[in-house]
């Protein structure tokens, strides 16, 4: 078998093990699904080596080798569809980034779970939300890749609503679900409309056959919005962004593996795949650009009233997010790709870190309960710390690179763009240092909860170190752009230095106001005013959404009712029946039962026949 | 004077037999009676059957009559032994008490 559907299969036959065989087992089914994302990471480091000796021949600059692929569905002679594994720098960059942030997380998620009472489903869940992950990367076409877009919904739905006994969560669950909904439909547009010029689905043939279609110009930016809505939903853009804070619900390892490698990372790994159908439109992609830049800067002002734990991470989530997606708008999906793979590692690692303290205080997630806690766990305020600047962008790590390659794009490309990534990067470096003060520094608000602190054990500071070590090495030498384009030149401008400035500032600041032996939100509060509500409600958007359900959709379902009950139902149906059970009781008048009646009524009848035959 | 008697003059007889015979069953209330003025419609139409033979001179006629009398004696013998039924059942003939045919 090709090692390519091992990597694809093995967590989708963990999720059948488990379910069918050893869900009675709970640490037995946890093996099960570890040790399957495990061979699905060593295959894939096989075949990342493989292309990475090749491509350090000179003069051989592979960028894809044939893939396997099975004719999956022939409808005639017009439908094609593949069910096909596409083997590219781009697909294999992607699933090191899923299966090894993935491993690490699965193998957190051994410590984490411990002891509940699902743990066999928490894992067969997981595993099959990494095989529709692993499906979406390897996608040909944009039927499978639609089909693993669904899945990948579907396994999130399962996760974020894993508590499901407690109504919040199963409340995030849904709405994850039919937010992402709303995005996919205008991705299945885009799909049909490109379909029925192109008359493919498969995205080699169609980016070789786009530039002799000759669309107009309206056409194109039309399938790249629609296409591109796919993305804003399931990578949480503005204005669909609502569901990913929701979805903090979920395990605390679900919410790491949906913010790192799978889930969000699908949308922008989407655009990158599809690159060359936005690129030819400058208006599709300004639209993508402006969407990135208003979500990065929107998320991030958010983050900085948040005081909850993981809610602060959703949010810096979108942030970076809104960065790739900013990228890509700006032509740029080799930078976008780097900042996906940087990020998945230090945002992995701050969330398992959240996890950690989350542990060691006994499910407490408000910041405003914690505190000193650098000594209590020193290894996951080290990682966290590392995490935090990492994900500023502080050199020498992963995050400076890969951001710096970002801005200094929208530099050249946007300069209103520009200034809106700095002033984001800035507001990156001040809530993180909020948060990190806060929880880990100071004096301990809950005496209590401080007391019974603890480090957590090796099963889960490991998958910490390790992802902390990635988060310092990964953005290095430029090595993860220069893999994926050979011919990118990675520019270390002096500039990036000078920007280092900006997340020093933020960091500084927010020392400034909360690293004291009590913090509190009282300065800010104090000199934002008002604004500092409007953040600290999420710029309102959820109860805007909520009215609008509830006035627009909700008027719309009242006519409709109406529409039903008395039209259709009363008028129509009931009005028939009536109508019918009236005719009834009037005919029912002439049986009166009476002989004489019966032989009257029959000689009249007679004689009216006599009177026709016989007479006329 | 003796004028012949003609055909109309029969079928006259036997269209007021049959008039009589279809009062008879609208009008009257005892089966008894309803059942004899039915005898009197087929007698009616036994009257102008005979006619129309003698005067066409054709057989059919009469064969015709001695089937319907023949019939008539076998349904007198049915219809009172209902009617003997009905009677012992309801202790009535009237029609009017016998309205148990309708909703």
């Amino acid at each position: 078998m090709n090692p390519v559907w091992t990597i694809l299969f093995a967590p989708l036959a963990a999720t059948v093990i488990i379910t069918v065989f050893t869900q009675r087992w709970k640490m037995l089914s946890a093996l099960v699904s570890v040790a399957a994302i495990l061979l699905s990471f060593a295959f894939t480091l096989g075949l990342f080596w493989a292309m990475y000796s090749l491509s350090k021949q000179p003069d051989h600059e592979v960028l894809s080798v044939p893939g396997p692929s099975i004719h999956w569905l022939v409808i005639g002679e017009v439908v094609r569809i593949d069910f096909g594994a596409i083997v590219d720098r781009l697909s294999i960059l992607m699933l090191l980034v899923v299966t090894g942030v993935g491993s690490a997380i699965h193998v957190y998620s051994l410590g984490y779970m411990k002891g509940d009472e699902g743990m066999s489903r928490y894992f067969a869940c997981l595993s099959l939300f990494t095989f529709s992950m692993l499906g979406i990367v390897l996608s040909t076409n944009f039927i499978q890749i639609f089909i693993f877009w669904e899945l990948v919904g579907v396994s999130s739905y399962l996760l974020i609503g894993y508590w499901f006994e407690k109504p919040s969560a199963a409340e995030a669950g849904k709405k994850a679900f039919l937010v992402n909904r709303i995005g996919d439909f205008g991705f299945m547009l885009g799909i049909l409309l490109l379909w029925g010029h192109a008359r493919t689905f498969d995205f080699v043939e169609l980016q070789k056959i786009l530039p002799t279609l000759g669309l107009s110009s309206g056409t194109l930016t039309l399938i790249g919005a629609l296409i591109f809505c796919g993305a804003v939903g399931k990578s949480a853009q503005f204005p669909l962004h609502v569901w990913l804070p929701d979805a903090m619900e979920g395990p605390t390892p679900v919410s790491a593996l949906m913010h790192a490698a799978t889930m969000v990372a699908a949308g922008v790994y989407m655009l990158c795949r599809v690159a060359w159908l936005v690129l030819p439109s400058p208006e599709a992609l300004l639209l993508i650009a402006w969407i990135g830049g208003v979500t990065a800067i929107m998320a991030a002002t958010i983050a900085v009233a948040q005081n909850d734990i993981k809610r602060i991470l959703a949010y810096s989530t979108l942030s970076q997010l809104g960065y790739m997606v900013m990228a890509v708008g700006l032509g740029g999906p080799t930078q976008a790709m780097f900042h996906l793979t940087t990020h998945a590692f230090f945002k992995a690692l701050l969330f398992l870190c959240a996890g950690s303290v989350i542990v060691a205080l006994h499910h407490e997630q408000d910041i405003w309960k914690m505190g000193g806690l650098w000594k209590k766990t020193p290894i996951t305020f080290i990682t966290f710390l590392i995490g935090t600047l990492a994900l500023a962008g502080v050199w020498p790590l992963a995050g400076f690179y890969s951001k710096d390659e970002i801005l200094l794009l929208a530099l050249k490309q946007n300069q209103p763009l520009f200034a809106i990534g700095v002033f984001t990067a800035g507001l990156t470096a001040f809530y993180m240092g909020r948060e990190l003060f806060v929880v880990f520094c100071g004096q301990p608000r809950d005496h209590h909860a401080y007391e019974h602190a603890h480090e957590s054990p090796a099963v889960m500071t490991g998958p910490l170190v390790l992802l902390a070590i990635f988060s310092i090495i990964a953005g290095w030498a430029g090595e993860v752009p220069h893999f994926l384009d050979p011919h990118e030149e990675v520019v270390h401008s002096n500039l990036g230095y000078l920007l280092l400035l900006v997340p020093v500032a933020g960091f500084v600041l927010s020392a400034a106001i909360y690293w004291k032996p009590v913090p509190s939100d009282a300065p800010m509060q104090a000199s934002l005013g008002g604004g500092w509500t409007l953040i600290q409600n999420k710029y309102y958007i959820d109860e805007i959404y909520l009215w609008i359900v509830k006035y627009v959709q909700g008027t719309i379902a009242a006519i409709c009712e109406w529409f039903d009950i008395w039209i259709l139902q009363r008028l129509g149906i009931g009005g028939l029946s009536v109508g019918t059970g009236l005719l009834g009781r009037t005919v029912r008048l002439l049986q009166t039962g009476s002989i004489s009646d019966y032989a009257f009524f029959f000689s009249i009848g007679v004689t009216v026949i006599i009177y026709y035959v016989v007479v006329k | 004077m003796t004028s012949a008697i003609t055909l109309n003059d029969y079928l006259a007889i036997s269209g007021l037999l049959f008039a009589l015979g279809i009062a008879g069953v609208i009008i009257r209330r005892n089966v008894l009676v309803i059942y004899m003025a039915l005898e009197m419609n087929l007698n009616a139409a036994n009257l102008a059957l005979v006619a129309f033979s003698k005067f066409n001179k054709l057989p059919e006629g009469q064969i015709l009559v001695f089937f319907i009398i023949a019939i008539a004696a076998a349904e007198v013998a049915v219809g009172l032994a209902i009617i003997v039924a009905l009677f012992r059942r309801n202790q009535t003939v009237s029609v009017d008490d016998l309205k148990t045919m309708r909703l």
